[in-house]
């Protein structure tokens, strides 16, 4: 029995250590050093906090109609950059994927649906639609979509906002983030921070 | 720059970071466990424990130590789990039901950190902090021991002595994880992680809809799930979620975390049996491994070519390489959704851990689990050429050759035992997410895998928060841990007490590139025989 007294004695110090000290030191030095970072990156329009630069959201509207349990049936609003679909719908508080297989039927039948509303909403064809406008994110929070999901919506936010392509274009260009190093990851544009910087314009 | 040219390049920058620091902390390590002498705050933390650090242990002492401390942890875990709402910091939330409590305490201890629920709806900070990234610490380190112990036994000879439980835990903890913890943290928060005691904040967006932008302690968390393979996510999401994985940087920062403890125990084994082509060779068969598998799942991914269930700023690439990653070192934490993966490329992360977690495996499991296939490798050679087998001079007998049977037995009968069962009853087959084909038998596939290899990822569709499925899994949890660490304990006990023998003209040079290919075969096969009926039946059928 002494030898359970003991690793008792071991696990409480070490909870103490590692369970304690450790995690508050970490966050008092965190706090000082990167104060913006260790708070979840907010980024601010017009001296409101809209997001977190790392969190993605959902640009919807209502769109007037009730889905069988009575909730209003949420559309893409165009005056906004779109961001991917979400198995979390954007909530902060239940990341989650799809979990569905790549051969599940129902995600097969979501994609054409989503394929076919994206390409009206963008007037393209539907070949066109980059894949990523398509499938759901690991996180359910993705904040970013790729360069060609956004070059794709830069006419309609043109038009809807009474914008040139060329203005729209810019903003795109400044909010597209190039892979780490030059060669970690892939190249994507921040939604998030770029329908900030509409928003602000 | 080209999809191809920057993901090699990726790959290749990932391997010179792990050359990079492969002798100055392998070496260190080699001296954190032959050092004599204890630091100061050592000696301090010894008597409070009440324990002789110069009383060298038995393997059965040591295994006892080991176990009682696991316990003891385990029990601890669980109760902090059940009275969860009484707690401060832990956000409103209930008491852990005892089933789960029970999943999740087995699951954290074992090193497991397979995750039956959703954090953020399920664990407060406090639990979180003070529970589970406690035992992220803890399991890692007494991996780490049972590893030491075992190159003890090729080490030392005529003795029955292994070194002390307590004094390898409490050095790899302060001085092994937590140092590099500490910078690591910072480095995360540097990178855009979140390090904080926030329930969560709320945001209005440019459209007037209100967000919940979630907190926690998360830097300090994330880098020991990595360091210490552990893998279990303070979000859902785990390393998919961008407050734990924001980019490019930081997802391949927690690639090399994930891998370089048991990347460097490989030297830290050549310098303590004082033959250093020794460990290049181990870690020459660890490395060939994961290369293949990190091909496998990368070009399956690429060819696939499906965002579902990936981060935009990781794409193909890096989901892949995390993937084959994660699934080597028994970590278990994803940057991407393994359910959604190709049926082969899914495929490949699943036999990834089939193999045993060796390649290079867990922090510490790994370099044991590989040192048993390589007593193994020599003896079917010696067989061949009808010698008595050897490995680092110490003889291969019929005791030593009885414990790595059972090592290598016990793992898979949990697995196959376990799946079998639970593809027997209704009720469990119930928990399928992506039914009426072969996928919804990986996924069952999968998690008794994920669990009896004590990795920790999921093919996340099944619904495991069921009383079927938090016991079974806990248990073969607890069984695919501790049962093949007693027996590498024994092994270590077994040969210590050993004389060397010279080296002859006749004995096989173990360290070149001869027995690096035996041993890689060696791998293959066993999993491979044990695994195969199983695999043709989900991701093989799925994807052929």
């Amino acid at each position: 029995m002494r030898i359970f007294g003991v690793a008792a004695r071991v696990l409480l110090v070490f909870t103490v250590v590692l369970g304690v000290v450790y995690p508050l030191a970490m966050t008092g030095v965190s706090q000082l050093l990167f104060h913006g970072n260790a708070n979840g990156s907010i980024i601010k329009v017009n001296g409101k906090e809209v997001a977190s630069d790392l969190i993605g959201q959902s640009y919807t509207m209502d769109s007037g109609k009730k889905d069988d349990k009575g909730d209003a049936i949420m559309v893409a609003d165009p005056k906004w950059f779109q961001t991917r679909p979400s198995a979390a719908s954007y909530d902060g508080k239940a990341s989650a994927a799809s979990q569905y297989g790549p051969n599940n039927a129902d995600l097969r039948a979501a994609i054409d649906e989503r394929r076919k509303e994206v390409a009206q909403l963008e007037g393209v064809d539907p070949a066109q639609v980059p894949d990523d406008a398509l499938t759901a994110s690991g996180s359910g929070l993705d904040p970013a979509i790729s360069p060609a999901y956004a070059a794709l919506q830069i006419n309609r936010i043109a038009r809807e906002r009474g914008l040139s392509v060329a203005q729209v274009a810019k903003l795109v260009q400044e909010n597209t983030h190039g892979r780490a190093l030059g060669f970690l990851g892939e190249p994507y544009v921040n939604v998030v921070t770029l329908n900030a910087a509409l928003a602000a314009s | 720059m080209s999809d191809t040219a920057a993901g090699l390049l990726q790959v290749g920058f990932l391997v010179v970071c792990l050359a990079a620091v492969y002798r100055p902390l392998g070496g260190y390590m080699a001296r954190v466990y032959t050092s004599e002498s204890d630091l100061r705050v050592e000696r301090g933390a010894y008597r409070l424990f009440g324990v002789d650090s110069k009383a060298d242990q038995t393997w059965a002492v040591y295994g006892r130590s080991l176990i009682a401390f696991s316990a003891v942890s385990l029990i601890l875990l669980y109760i902090l789990q059940r009275v969860q709402s009484h707690l401060p910091l832990s956000l409103g939330l209930p008491d852990v039901p005892s089933g789960l409590a029970f999943n999740t305490a087995a699951s954290f201890v074992a090193n497991t950190n397979w995750q039956s629920y959703s954090p953020e709806a399920t664990m407060g900070h406090l639990v979180q902090f003070a529970g589970l990234a406690v035992q992220n610490f803890l399991s890692a380190a007494v991996g780490i021991t049972v590893a030491i112990a075992l190159i003890r036994g090729f080490a030392r000879s005529k003795t029955d002595r292994l070194g002390n439980f307590w004094v390898d835990l409490t050095r790899t903890v302060l001085r092994v994880l937590l140092p590099i913890a500490v910078i690591g943290t910072l480095a995360l928060v540097a990178l855009g992680v979140v390090q904080n005691f926030a329930g969560g904040h709320e945001v209005t967006s440019v459209v007037g809809q209100t967000q919940t932008i979630p907190g926690g302690p998360v830097a300090s968390q994330e880098v020991i799930k990595e360091l210490g393979t552990n893998g279990g996510g303070f979000y859902n999401a785990n390393s998919a979620h961008p407050f734990e994985n924001p980019n490019g940087l930081s997802n391949l920062f927690e690639i090399f975390l994930l891998l370089v403890i048991p990347v460097c125990l490989t030297r830290t084994f050549g310098v303590m049996v004082k033959d250093k082509r020794q460990g290049y060779a181990i870690l020459g068969v660890m490395g060939t491994l994961w290369a293949a598998f990190t091909f496998s799942a990368t070009f399956f991914e690429v060819r696939g070519n499906s965002l579902e269930g990936k981060e935009t700023r990781f794409g193909q690439w890096a989901s892949a390489l995390f993937a084959s990653s994660t699934t080597g070192t028994s970590t278990g934490a994803v940057n991407a959704a393994h359910d959604s993966f190709t049926p082969l490329g899914g495929g490949t992360a699943l036999f990834h851990m089939m193999l045993g977690e060796v390649s290079p495996g867990g922090t510490g499991t790994g370099l044991y689990g590989m040192l048993v296939l390589a007593v193994l490798t020599v003896f079917i050679a010696g067989l061949m050429v009808g010698r008595t087998p050897e490995y680092l001079r110490k003889k291969i007998t019929a005791r030593e050759m009885k414990l790595v049977s059972l090592y290598i037995l016990a793992t898979p009968t949990v697995v196959l035992v376990g799946a079998s069962l639970a593809m027997g009853l209704a009720s469990a087959r119930a928990s399928i997410f992506n039914t009426g084909g072969p996928h919804g038998f990986s996924e069952v596939l999968y998690a008794f895998t994920s669990a009896g290899n004590n990795n920790g990822s999921a093919f996340g569709g099944l619904s495991a928060n069921t009383p079927f499925y938090n016991t079974a899994l806990g248990i073969v949890m607890l069984l695919g841990r501790f049962v093949p660490m007693v027996f590498a304990l024994a092994l270590a006990g077994s040969l210590a007490k050993q004389q060397p023998v010279p080296v002859t003209q006749g004995t096989l040079p173990t360290h070149k590139a001869l027995f690096v290919t035996m041993l890689v075969g060696v791998v293959l096969i066993v999993t491979g025989l044990t695994y195969f009926p199983a695999l043709t039946l989900g991701p093989l059928a799925e994807g052929l």
